[in-house]
């Protein structure tokens, strides 16, 4: 075999540093004008299939990404870390808002089956939702094994020995191929897009295609009913002794 | 009404493109809009081809030669070249991929990067460098296929804001690339360029750019460096040494500029001539690393030359061709001061404001305080003529073919290195006694930013060549204007009319006030019509910037009429003509770019409209000021006096006035 085919995910979501702020009919938060970059753990699904290409172990990695018009830019990024073609699953900025990862999955299982695809490599969750849904939605629809929470990835033989990141500890399992992986924090340290990869990989080949040439309907099935910020923290008190401590919380009804 | 038109549209791309049209349309608008429009209007509708074309040429458009004369020469003729305030702008594709590659610089000068121990140990770590080669970063402006990036002036200024964020890589990355390799890449051979600038644009080879001597700094032309051809003809053998040279101890490749003998018609001279000189030919050291105020860790030191064989091929441009050869490296990279310095302002202010808003003093934020909110204003005021300008020049730049900017170039460079100097100590202030702690950054950006003023031409030395370069070419033109006015007899007729003039203009001090300050005509007896270019809410400041340029060009005639040739040496009037077109030139910058941002009604439009008219107010005082004193002479405006107790110290040889407490008896 000459190396695995593989499909990553890349969402593009509001950058981690960004302070986020709740549109002000709480539907949603502000996203324009917002910087905007891949989320995080698929960047780090992105540098596992970029290290196991350079390793011989995959031949071609495509990336793909369902939103609105820039996601290009996201893609790009993936395709100047090393990524060799991109598709692009364009949907209009309002279908967006209510899509889901049940709407992502499908996409994702239908093109790794066009593109013959021997592994899909995903973020556990985006940083935006925290869903945490659509690697195993997308094993589900596939009937394919999957390998969650991913720290390390190494290949036995034919399969993958996948060490997770699980409570209390870590486990290590053997997954068939193909297969789909989540990765977690730990994976690996994503590589910065050099300037001139970025000018590389402007020739490198990223087609658009619609929800519905896979045959998905992404009709929303939920309602958005509100968006609300976090409940601001009330300033703490100190007290000067173990005493007066309990005096308070018995005073609060906590003891 | 139609202002409010823009502010309901601004947030939809296709409704304005309508509203451009519509514009258009009814005339309602310059025709320098067009500009904005098209290429928008063009992305609307894919099928009309002829529209599509057209844009395609005005884009193409950017490759033709310089047509015009340039823009401040031509200010010192009262001339105004109005396609300036049409503000350059990139595609939208273009400005997609710069932002590609702005997004992993930032991510790692915001995170892979500590500052202070760079500034601390007077070093960058090996990993740092390597990292920033890996980037692209060393070879940013050098064409792809030798390797580099292939940057543009627009797209190069655009990343300088970022690598400034830290002083000692921003010099070390300007060393290599700004000056050190530049003489290759605009003056090289094919061979020369096909030989080095591969290694050099992957940072393999680290380059230095080497023309001080101790005796030898801002009068470049006098260095002692000595190329002497070898008897066969085909080798210099390179003796000298040379001084503060940044990358000087890391640097494979040199660009050296030395004397060597040249005949020009039959007599023997000594001319300058620049070498590239590879650290490998032998006779080379490298001195210990200064200890700096600032820019700590750029390592800069002397470098000598001792019976280095360079071979004839390496000599960039011709023998004898090597002071010109120094003088474009300087021209062409100093406008990117302003966007770094910009770079640097910008998150600066946003730390100082975070600052202000959270430190209660006498029950109040500071931010509610009147004199730091005049701070603020007055960072932010010049923060955006810095932009302007540097973007502005960098634009056309890119626009020619052969673009003439070294009179641009330098202004930038003069107000981008003392605006740094002045706003970065401002945040100090703001911050009081935080700001002087080394737990935070704004000492070291103080200390850093000090450099800006002396290196790449000191800023008295740039005055003075913005002056008299400007004043030259008016000179040529005004030539016969001005011989007649300095020796009456030869045509007394003209001579008359002149010299009432300048006796009203010299001793009426009411006329005085009224005829040489600036003065604000009505759009409906402007010359200029400046006013027809830019937007009506911008129409005050059109006609004021209109005023300015007019009375700028009496001042020139007045100067070169009263000084002659003499006005070399009257450096105190020079600098106040070179502040006055640094104002012109502000001026014309933020008129022009937020112009388009407000007719494009980028996202707050309305507070660059405000930060234009106040710097068009406060330009236009100071050049006011500037006008004033210059009118009225070395007396009354001080400078005689300077001279003199500059020459008192001198002669005492230092501060000559006896001490407070002295007693006669
Ligand atoms: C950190 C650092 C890095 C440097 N890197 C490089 C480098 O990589 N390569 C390189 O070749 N050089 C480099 N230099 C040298 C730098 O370019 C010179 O310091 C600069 O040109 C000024 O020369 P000077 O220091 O000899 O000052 P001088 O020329 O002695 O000037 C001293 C003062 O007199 C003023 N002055 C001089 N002449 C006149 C005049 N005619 N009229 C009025 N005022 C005048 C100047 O403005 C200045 O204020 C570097 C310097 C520093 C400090
Ligand atoms: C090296 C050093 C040595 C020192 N030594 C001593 C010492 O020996 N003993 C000692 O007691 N202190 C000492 N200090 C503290 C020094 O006196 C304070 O830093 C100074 O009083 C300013 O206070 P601050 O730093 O808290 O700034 P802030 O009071 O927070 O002021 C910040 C800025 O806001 C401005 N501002 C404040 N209030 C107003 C207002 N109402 N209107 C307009 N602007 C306002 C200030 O002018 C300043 O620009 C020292 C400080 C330093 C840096």
């Amino acid at each position: 075999m000459s190396g695995f085919r593989i499909l990553v995910g890349c969402k593009r979501v509001i950058d981690y540093a960004v302070k986020v702020r709740v549109k002000p009919d709480k539907t949603g938060v502000v996203t324009e004008g917002v910087k905007h970059s891949m989320n995080p753990f698929d960047e780090i699904a992105v540098e596992e299939a970029v290290r196991m290409k350079e390793k011989k172990l995959a031949s071609e990695i495509i990336a793909v990404s369902c939103g609105p018009q820039q996601c290009q830019e996201t893609l790009r990024t993936a395709l100047a870390m090393g990524v060799d073609r991109a598709i692009h699953v364009i949907t209009e900025p309002k279908e967006y808002e209510s899509m889901q990862p049940i709407h992502v999955s499908k996409i994702l299982s239908k093109i790794a089956t066009e593109e013959k695809a021997d592994l899909v490599i995903v973020g556990k969750q985006a940083i935006d939702d925290d869903c945490n849904q659509t690697g195993q939605m997308t094993a589900s629809l596939l009937d394919w094994p999957q390998a969650t929470f991913a720290s390390k990835i190494e290949k036995s033989n034919g399969d993958l020995s996948v060490m997770r990141e699980i409570d209390g500890g870590l486990e290590t399992i053997k997954v068939k191929v193909p297969a789909v992986l989540t990765s977690d924090l730990r994976l690996n340290e994503p590589r910065y897009a050099t300037l001139p990869n970025i000018m590389k990989a402007k020739k490198k080949p990223l087609v658009t295609k619609k929800p519905s040439d896979y045959g998905v309907d992404i009709t929303p099935r939920q309602e958005i009913v509100s968006v609300e910020d976090p409940p601001v923290r009330q300033a703490g008190q100190k007290v000067e002794s173990v005493e007066e401590l309990v005096t308070k919380l018995k005073e609060a009804g906590l003891v | 009404m139609l202002r409010a038109s823009v502010l309901r549209l601004f947030s939809q791309p296709i409704r304005q493109t309508v509203y451009l049209r519509e514009c258009l349309d009814t005339s309602a608008f310059p025709n320098t809009l067009k500009l904005y429009s098209t290429q928008t209007a063009v992305k609307e509708q894919p099928g009309t081809t002829v529209s599509e074309k057209e844009a395609e040429e005005t884009r193409i458009g950017k490759r033709r030669p310089l047509e015009n004369a340039p823009f401040i020469r031509e200010l010192f003729l009262g001339r105004f070249a109005k396609e300036m305030l049409v503000y350059p702008e990139m595609t939208k594709e273009e400005l997609e991929h710069l932002n590609q590659m702005v997004q992993p610089i930032e991510k790692f000068f915001n995170e892979g990067l500590d500052s202070k121990s760079i500034d601390v140990n007077a070093k960058i770590p090996d990993e740092v460098l390597q990292s920033l080669k890996d980037l692209g970063l060393f070879g940013q402006q050098i064409p792809e296929e030798y390797g580099g990036l292939g940057l543009n002036a627009t797209e190069f200024a655009r990343l300088a804001e970022i690598t400034a964020l830290d002083g000692s890589i921003a010099v070390t990355l300007a060393a290599h690339q700004s000056i050190g390799l530049k003489g290759i890449l605009i003056a090289g051979t094919a061979q020369q360029k096909a030989k080095y600038l591969p290694k050099l644009a992957t940072g393999e080879h680290v380059a230095a750019f080497c023309l001080t001597e101790p005796s030898s700094g801002s009068d470049a032309a006098s260095i002692q460096t000595r190329a002497t051809l070898s008897e066969d003809g085909k080798t210099f053998l390179l003796n000298g040494g040379k001084i503060w040279i940044s990358n000087g101890g890391i640097a494979d490749i040199f660009t050296v500029f030395a004397k060597t003998k040249v005949t020009v018609d039959g007599v023997e001279k000594d001319k300058v001539t620049a070498f590239i000189v590879e650290r490998e030919f032998g006779g080379i050291t490298s001195g210990k690393p200064e200890d700096k105020l600032g820019i700590r860790g750029s390592n800069t030191c002397e470098v000598h030359f001792d019976n280095t064989p360079v071979p004839l091929e390496n000599v960039i441009g011709e023998v004898g061709g090597g002071f010109k050869v120094a003088m474009n490296i300087l021209n062409s990279g100093r406008f990117s001061m302003g966007s770094s310095g910009a770079g640097i302002l910008k998150k600066l202010i946003g730390m100082t404001c975070e600052h202000a808003v959270s430190r209660k003093q006498f029950g109040s934020p500071l931010a509610e305080f009147g004199l730091i909110q005049e701070k603020f204003a007055q960072m932010t005021i010049t923060t955006y003529a810095m932009e302007s300008m540097a973007y502005l020049t960098a634009g056309v730049i890119d626009l020619y073919e052969k673009p003439d900017v070294s009179l641009e170039a330098a202004i930038v460079k003069v107000f981008s290195s003392e605006g740094c100097w002045s706003c970065v100590n401002e945040c100090l202030q703001i911050l009081g006694g935080l700001g002087y702690m080394k737990d935070y950054p704004y000492e070291r950006y103080l200390r850093d930013g000090r450099i800006l003023m002396i290196f790449e031409g000191t800023n008295e030395i740039l005055r003075l060549f913005v002056a008299l370069e400007g004043m030259k070419y008016a000179g040529k033109e005004l030539k016969d204007a001005v011989k007649i006015a300095r020796n009456p007899w030869k045509n007394p007729g003209v001579a008359w009319k002149m010299y009432k003039k300048a006796v009203s203009r010299q001793f009426s001090s009411k006329k005085r006030n009224s005829e040489n300050a600036v003065s604000v005509h009505q759009p409906y007896n402007s010359k200029l019509k400046l006013h027809q270019s830019l937007h009506n809410t911008l129409q005050y400041e059109a006609l004021l910037l209109e005023g300015c340029t007019e009375a700028f060009q009496k001042v020139v005639e007045h100067l070169l009429i009263t000084h002659g040739k003499e006005i070399i040496s009257a450096q105190m009037d020079l600098a106040k003509v070179s502040n006055i077109v640094i104002d012109l030139y502000g001026m014309t910058a933020c008129l022009s770019r937020s112009n388009r941002s407000y007719c494009l009604g980028l996202q707050n439009a309305d507070h660059e409209i405000m930060l234009t008219k106040a710097f068009c107010k406060d330009a236009t005082k100071r050049i006011n000021t500037n006008l004033k004193e210059i009118y009225s002479g070395p007396v009354e405006n001080n400078s005689e006096n300077y001279e003199h107790i500059a020459q008192a110290v001198f002669k005492h040889g230092g501060y000559a006035a006896s001490h407070p407490l002295e007693r006669m008896w």
